[in-house]
């Protein structure tokens, strides 16, 4: 987004994972290629599809069932480049072409599911927004860091759903309009522009496995928690009692101040949300309120 | 084993809709998804809700509109419910948060939307579906509803009696995909299915990779018939590298479609001559492929959308999505040049036969949402009309599941006296595959069984299917299966279809069953075993491929999405009915039950459909 956040650019992060390159074959993909070699028929014929452009692609593999995955290991893929080729198509072609164990979650294919969210050359991305042809190869693809692989490059999302559920993200105000009485609140454009970008989320995770602060501390609610509280908090449909009461919940030890500003979340933001910027336009709400009350 | 009253399997907006009803009903509910709700297909819908609201718009106005985009193969009753509650049910999503798009006045704005004749269309930016998503899961999260995230289901549990009347559904089997452990849920009062459209069953879609009909097969199966599976829409905006949707919002707001030539070939070549690009989506769909066909298309394969001259500021304010999707994923800048467009499979009108509650044929099991056929979308589905279904139906469902009374439905489901038989001659025995039946059947034996009984017997079945699958170290692989018959719909099932063609991804659906009687399971794995999934998601996609084509088949008439080369007229004298498939012991028993045209307060008569 602005130049300022590319200037706050943070120090590059570490992969959780050993971060040796080494490339090995997945049993699979092995047992596969004995397979061709010992067939001549439509196997050639693969063979000389995969002879154009190719996609050099490096995968995280780690499985604790099974023995040959249980130490974590990189493995290598050469995919047949096509253009308009993103990172999610990638790792689907290896997976439906080479080895099928490998695994991922990925379901929308277009920015919203938020289930494909990767650590991709050291940057946290959505694998089906990233264009293969804007980076380097290989392509090193990882699990998000901060957060337990349960396999391959699937994550627990456990901690990052708790942490969602802990701001109340919910409107609060009368549940249900009266059916007799058809009428919608009133909301400003400019309100609704106000909490628009907020609104955006899709729940990828992928703010919350850049920011320092949420690595370091486990209770940190975190930037898309902190975002998904500033959705409701700003929108004026809400009363005063229960902005106030969600500026309490935000404003506790482990919620906005523990922000550092270094607008990790902001710059790996697949949606463009300003992150960083609603933390800390939610400080400033709190001590707003704070200074009324004193 | 996990127990509830109501169990509703899928998390999209019908399933979220359904289980907060359900729960506001007093039930003890529970939400089984293989997705974590937020990640629902539901989540990339666009275009926006239709609900009459305003002055001079009114719900029969909304029912007339759906009723002709239908080409008349909607049922009155259902299409009436559906126009009557979408403007309470759209008020309540307001009133619960969601961050509609606004009016100088603070009122929710609306726009016009293909086939409509009122501008109806009340959206949250181009990103409706998201909003609507997330703004109902917030409240199943406020009500502590219990949800099962990345639990696959498997199967339904179901008794066998011969007439799928008489059945009764006990619950479901759920795999862990976390830890690959297979465990039953125990339904007191009924399943709502709500597992979404079966776009997979197709090469080039909008939908989803988790989009492969899983409710559609398990219902399919358990002895519902599959109803109007024929009419399968392809959505005229589609990017042609990904199949990403552009929304018909794009043409809601003025966008214009141009062939090789610059040509505004809607009103060129009279494919639509009242009103171009916002004729309905069957017709615009058409009009593309015909211009590609003739000669007129860019690249042999796309036509041009242009939004240029909407204007920076209303792109940005109204259409910003839609930037963001041209750019990502065809790389092109929408403010400075057209974007590439081809029809995309986007929806299935037809789905789990199931009427006004919701409820189907087997007595406790109900379908909201894409995955049923209620029947409100007939022939050709309106834009802006499914979100309004999932929260209309799926409240019914969730509600009538819970035990609430909704009055005696007027639609009528299962084989019953009002059904005629079909005797269309097949070039392919297209179920008997001899599947091991273990594996194929989701119902089980005996009126007296016990549910907990019936319960852990299915899941040691579903135990040693997942064995059988993966002890096996060769044979074929789900993915190949997948691509085939995948490429086998596209090629012939597609927007234009020919007797010939259909026939022959009939046999290609009945090689794909033959295949995957040898398929395998190659990742060792119970961590998360995606391999293992998609095996069971392929099955049910030959089942729902199955009875798609097989409803191009017999139904010789073109009338909405479904046009045959041989019969281009609408054949109202034969054809005012609707296609149901049931499954019969795994052969496809294909019946008719005549189309309800009779509203409350009128006949809708059908009439040529001009635009």
């Amino acid at each position: 987004m602005s130049t300022q956040q590319q200037q706050q650019e943070p120090e590059s992060q570490e992969s959780p994972q050993d971060p040796e390159m080494k490339g090995t074959e997945s049993p699979q993909q092995e047992r596969l290629r004995e397979k061709q070699e010992g067939m001549v028929d439509d196997h050639a014929e693969k063979e000389a599809e995969a002879e154009g452009e190719t996609v050099h692609i490096k995968v995280f593999r780690y499985d604790p069932e099974v023995a040959a995955k249980q130490e974590p290991r990189f493995d290598d893929f050469h995919v047949p480049f096509e253009k308009g080729m993103t990172v999610l198509d990638a790792v689907m072609y290896a997976r439906d072409e080479f080895d099928s164990s490998l695994t991922f979650r990925h379901s929308c294919r277009q920015a919203v599911c938020g289930s494909d969210a990767f650590f991709v050359n050291g940057k946290q991305r959505l694998g089906c927004k990233t264009q293969i042809s804007d980076l380097e190869q290989p392509v090193r693809i990882e699990p998000l860091p901060h957060q337990e692989v349960v396999k391959d490059l699937v994550v627990d999302m456990d901690h990052f759903y708790d942490q969602m559920h802990a701001v109340e993200p919910y409107f609060q105000d009368e549940d249900t309009p009266d059916p007799a009485d058809l009428e919608e609140q009133r909301q400003s454009p400019e309100n609704r522009e106000k909490i628009k970008m907020s609104s955006r989320c899709i729940w990828c995770g992928a703010c919350m496995s850049s920011c320092n602060i949420a690595a370091g501390d486990n209770k940190y609610l975190g930037p898309a928690a902190i975002n998904k509280a500033y959705k409701f908090a700003m929108d004026d449909r809400e009363s005063e009692a229960i902005k106030e009461h969600r500026l309490r919940i935000l404003e506790q030890e482990h919620g906005v101040w523990r922000c550092q500003t270094q607008f990790s979340c902001t710059e790996v933001c697949p949606k463009d949300i300003p992150l960083t910027e609603h933390i800390q336009e939610l400080k400033r709400e709190a001590v707003k309120k704070n200074l009324k009350f004193w | 084993m996990y127990e509830h009253d109501v169990i509703v399997v899928g998390a999209g907006g019908a399933g979220l809709r359904a289980a907060i009803a359900a729960n506001e009903a007093g039930a003890d509910t529970a939400i089984v998804s293989k997705l974590h709700p937020v990640r629902s297909h539901t989540g990339a819908a666009e275009g926006g809700i239709n609900a009459a609201l305003q002055e001079g718009d009114d719900w029969e106005l909304h029912a007339y509109d759906t009723m002709k985009g239908s080409d008349y193969l909607g049922d009155a009753p259902a299409v009436e419910t559906l126009a009557k509650n979408a403007p309470e049910e759209t008020m309540n999503l307001e009133h619960w948060g969601m961050p509609f798009s606004r009016e100088e006045d603070g009122r929710v704005s609306q726009r016009p939307f293909g086939g409509l004749s009122y501008p109806r269309t009340t959206y949250a930016g181009a990103e409706t579906g998201h909003h609507l998503l997330h703004t109902m899961y917030e409240q199943v999260v406020k009500r502590g509803i219990q949800v099962y995230d990345e639990w696959y289901v498997m199967n339904l549990v179901t008794t066998d009696e011969d007439d799928p009347t008489d059945r009764e559904c006990h619950g479901v089997v759920g795999y862990d995909v976390q830890s690959g452990t297979i465990e039953g849920f125990k339904a007191n009062n009924g399943v709502v299915l709500a597992t979404g459209g079966p776009g997979q069953a197709f090469d080039h879609t909008t939908n989803a990779v988790s989009c492969t009909g899983d409710g559609h097969a398990m219902a399919y199966r358990a002895g519902a018939p599959l109803e109007d599976m024929e009419f399968i829409q392809f959505h005229p905006t589609s990017l042609p590298s990904t199949g990403v949707l552009i929304s018909e919002g794009v043409r809601g707001e003025g966008g214009i479609l141009y062939n090789s030539e610059g040509e505004r070939f809607m009103f060129e070549y009279g494919y639509a001559n009242n009103s171009g690009e916002l004729a309905s989506r069957d017709v615009v769909a058409r009009a593309e492929l015909t211009e590609v066909d003739e000669g007129r298309g860019i690249e042999d394969e796309y036509v041009h959308l242009d939004m240029r001259h909407l204007g920076e500021d209303r792109i940005m304010d109204r259409l910003e999505n839609i930037l963001h999707l041209a750019e990502d994923f065809e790389g092109v800048d929408g403010l400075v040049e057209p974007m590439p467009v081809k029809p995309g499979q986007h929806y299935a009108m037809g789905g789990i036969e199931v009427d006004e509650n919701g409820q189907t044929c087997v007595s406790g099991l109900y379908a909201a949402g894409e995955c049923a056929c209620v029947s409100v979308h007939g022939g050709n589905r309106l834009g802006g009309n499914a979100l309004p279904e999932l929260i209309v139906f799926g409240k019914r469902a969730g509600r009538h599941a819970a035990g609430e009374d909704l009055g005696a439905p007027e639609i009528r489901t299962g084989y019953g006296d009002d059904v005629e038989d079909d005797d269309t001659e097949l070039p392919v025995q297209p179920g008997s595959a001899g599947l091991d039946t273990a594996s194929g059947v989701a119902a089980d034996g005996g009126v007296a069984a016990e549910a907990e009984g019936m319960l852990e017997r299915a899941v040691e079945r579903e135990r040693e299917r997942v064995d059988r699958l993966m002890d096996r170290d060769s044979g074929i692989q789900h993915s190949e299966i997948r691509s085939k018959l995948q490429q086998a719909m596209t090629d012939y099932v597609n927007v234009f279809r020919t007797e010939e063609g259909v026939k022959k991804a009939l046999r290609i659906i009945r090689e794909c069953r033959e295949e995957y009687q040898n398929v395998y399971v190659d990742d060792p794995s119970r961590t998360f075993n995606t391999d293992l999934q998609q095996t069971y998601e392929t099955r049910n996609l030959i089942d729902v491929a199955e009875t798609i084509a097989l409803g191009a088949l017999v139904r010789d008439e073109f009338r909405g999405a479904h046009w045959r080369k041989e019969h281009q007229e609408r054949k109202d004298d034969e054809w005012l009915k609707h296609t149901l498939i049931s499954w019969n012991e795994g052969d496809p028993d294909i019946f008719y039950r005549p189309v309800i045209l009779e509203g409350e307060n009128k006949t809708y008569e059908p009439k040529e459909r001009s635009y």
